[in-house]
């Protein structure tokens, strides 16, 4: 499950526990594949797009499911996430005549067919009463897209579930626990910038470990290992949201060495709730999260040797772990879910005239 | 004498037939460029009245969007590109009209109905503007293998035309 979808299904569970119903729309392949609650939005079809083969969702079938799903759902609000691609998003935005309220989740890139042509998304987009971004990163692109003046609401982390999470012994290591949590294939998330950092790390503290979690292939990601390194290494695979925890709480740094294409870094909110002092690139979005540096160290995006520098200095002083930690304690409340949901509550109030808070 | 005379026969005859197969073999590569040259102008047809279409407002943001993307893509890439953007913009268009429903919804509106029939019309050209460029090019080969055309160099460095390869399906909705 991607950021968003994750975002959007524990979003519906806190309107759930605060007394409101909620329906949501999602495309998937296969309609099983859903989980339950959610209504099937049809099957997304590859094209290119924008420059690369996308996953889209539109034609007439399935704005004819959106406009059924729409009219069948009696809804006093209806809240799109990323309305500015050929998406079920648009086509509600399109089809709506309840009161819209729109969140922006990425920094996009913007097709180069539709700077010509801005003419077709305009009007719909108009139609978002209140629109929402997630990070500075993402308010930045959608104000030079689109203009105005966006509402800036972080994404949500249930702090109490990662400040609590019970540990993972056998990750301890005594020279220290690093960890990293992404899909191992995809390059924009940084893996082979860690792996790169990770023999200085190991030649200054030679008890430490790397704990890599997440989907992709473990052999061709060790195979940027050297064989002396490799025993410091454990892959863990995908995990489900209750390892993760664990491993984020047993863990004395956190890397996050993407390399882009990031607009939020909910996973660095979730390693400080847990108590990981987090390493991160120096990307917008993640500056914004560790506070400039001063709740998580920054290094330049992509370069191993300074990150190397960092994780070494971090596993030698305990002091300035403590430090961080505590920083980054005071700097989890933000983005608990009770504090983001409230936020947005307070959005659809303003947005329908009127308060739906219980 | 009389060897004489049949031997200028015999090399009147033969340059006769030489001047005439080249002739033809000329007249078969430019028909080759004429047909490029219109099935260029029909696909240029056919990504404008997309366009058109697609920045119209009679279709819903998401196809408006993929359907201007498309074409865009197949207006501006480079010829090393081409066929591939001509291929998804025919791809693009399939999905958008894959039902005779939204034909028919937009049939009840008069603008709606000039745009779509212009995607339509082009559609249908550039999927026999295709077929006639092969087709002639396919000729064009065959005479240049020709024993007789090799032998004597007839094709002279005029290029080997190459048949256009995209897709060119026409959605069924427009094959009306």
């Amino acid at each position: 499950m991607g950021g968003v979808q994750a975002h959007i299904r524990d979003f519906a569970a806190e309107l759930g526990s605060r007394g409101h119903e909620t329906s949501i729309l999602a495309p998937a392949d296969d309609e099983d594949d859903l989980p339950a609650g959610v209504v099937w939005g049809g099957r997304p079809i590859s094209l290119p797009y924008n420059g690369s083969v996308a996953r889209l969702s539109f034609g007439p079938v399935t704005a004819g499911r959106v406009r059924r799903w729409l009219g069948a759902g009696d809804f006093d609000l209806v809240h799109v996430h990323q309305p500015d691609s050929p998406s079920l998003s648009i086509l509600a935005v399109w089809a709506a005549e309840q009161p819209l309220v729109g969140t922006w989740h990425m920094a996009t890139d913007r097709s180069r067919a539709l700077v010509g042509f801005s003419g077709i998304l305009r009007p719909s987009l108009e139609k978002v009463a209140a629109r929402i971004a997630v990070s500075e990163a993402a308010r930045t692109t959608l104000v030079s897209h689109l203009g105005g003046d966006p509402v800036l609401i972080p994404n949500g982390v249930h702090v109490a579930t990662y400040a609590h999470a019970p540990g993972w012994d056998e990750l301890r290591a005594p020279g220290g626990t690093v960890s990293f949590l992404g899909r191992l294939d995809e390059p924009r998330k940084g893996l082979p910038v860690l792996l790169a950092a990770w023999p200085a790390v190991l030649d200054a503290c030679p008890g430490a470990r790397l704990v890599v979690a997440g989907p992709g292939d473990v052999d061709e990601a060790a195979s940027l290992l050297a064989d002396e390194v490799r025993p410091s290494v454990r892959f863990l695979g995908r995990v489900s949201d209750e390892d993760k925890a664990r491993m984020l709480a047993s863990s004395d740094v956190y890397v996050g060495p993407h390399t882009g294409g990031e607009s939020f870094g909910i996973v660095l909110v979730e390693a400080m709730a847990a108590g990981a002092v987090v390493v991160a690139s120096d990307l917008p979005a993640f500056r914004d999260v560790l506070a400039e540096g001063t709740a998580g160290r920054l290094f330049p995006t992509g370069d191993a040797e300074a990150l190397a520098g960092v994780v070494v200095g971090l596993l030698a002083d305990a002091d300035a772990r403590r430090t961080l930690r505590d920083a980054a304690r005071r700097r989890v409340p933000r983005y608990d879910w009770s504090t983001v949901t409230e936020q947005v509550l307070e959005v659809y109030d303003l947005v329908l005239g009127r308060r739906v808070r219980r | 004498m009389e060897v004489v005379v049949v031997a200028l026969a015999v090399l009147a005859l033969l340059a006769l037939v030489l001047t005439w197969s080249a002739g033809r073999l000329d007249h078969l590569h430019t028909r080759v460029e004429r047909m490029a040259a219109t099935l260029d102008a029909e696909l240029l047809r056919r990504s404008a009245a997309t366009l058109d279409l697609a920045t119209s407002g009679v279709l819903d943001p998401a196809t408006s969007m993929v359907l201007a993307d498309a074409a865009h893509r197949a207006r501006t890439v480079g010829p090393a590109q081409r066929e591939e953007a001509e291929s998804a913009l025919t791809e693009a268009l399939l999905v958008a009209f894959a039902d005779d429903a939204q034909v028919d919804t937009l049939d009840r509106d008069a603008e709606a109905r000039t745009l779509v029939a212009e995607v339509a019309t082009t559609s249908r050209r550039v999927q026999t503007a295709r077929r006639l460029h092969n087709d002639t090019v396919a000729v064009t080969r065959a005479r240049r293998r020709a024993r007789f055309v090799r032998a004597f160099h007839l094709a002279g460095r005029a290029s080997v035309p190459e048949p256009a390869e995209f897709d060119d399906r026409v959605p069924a909705a427009f094959a009306r």
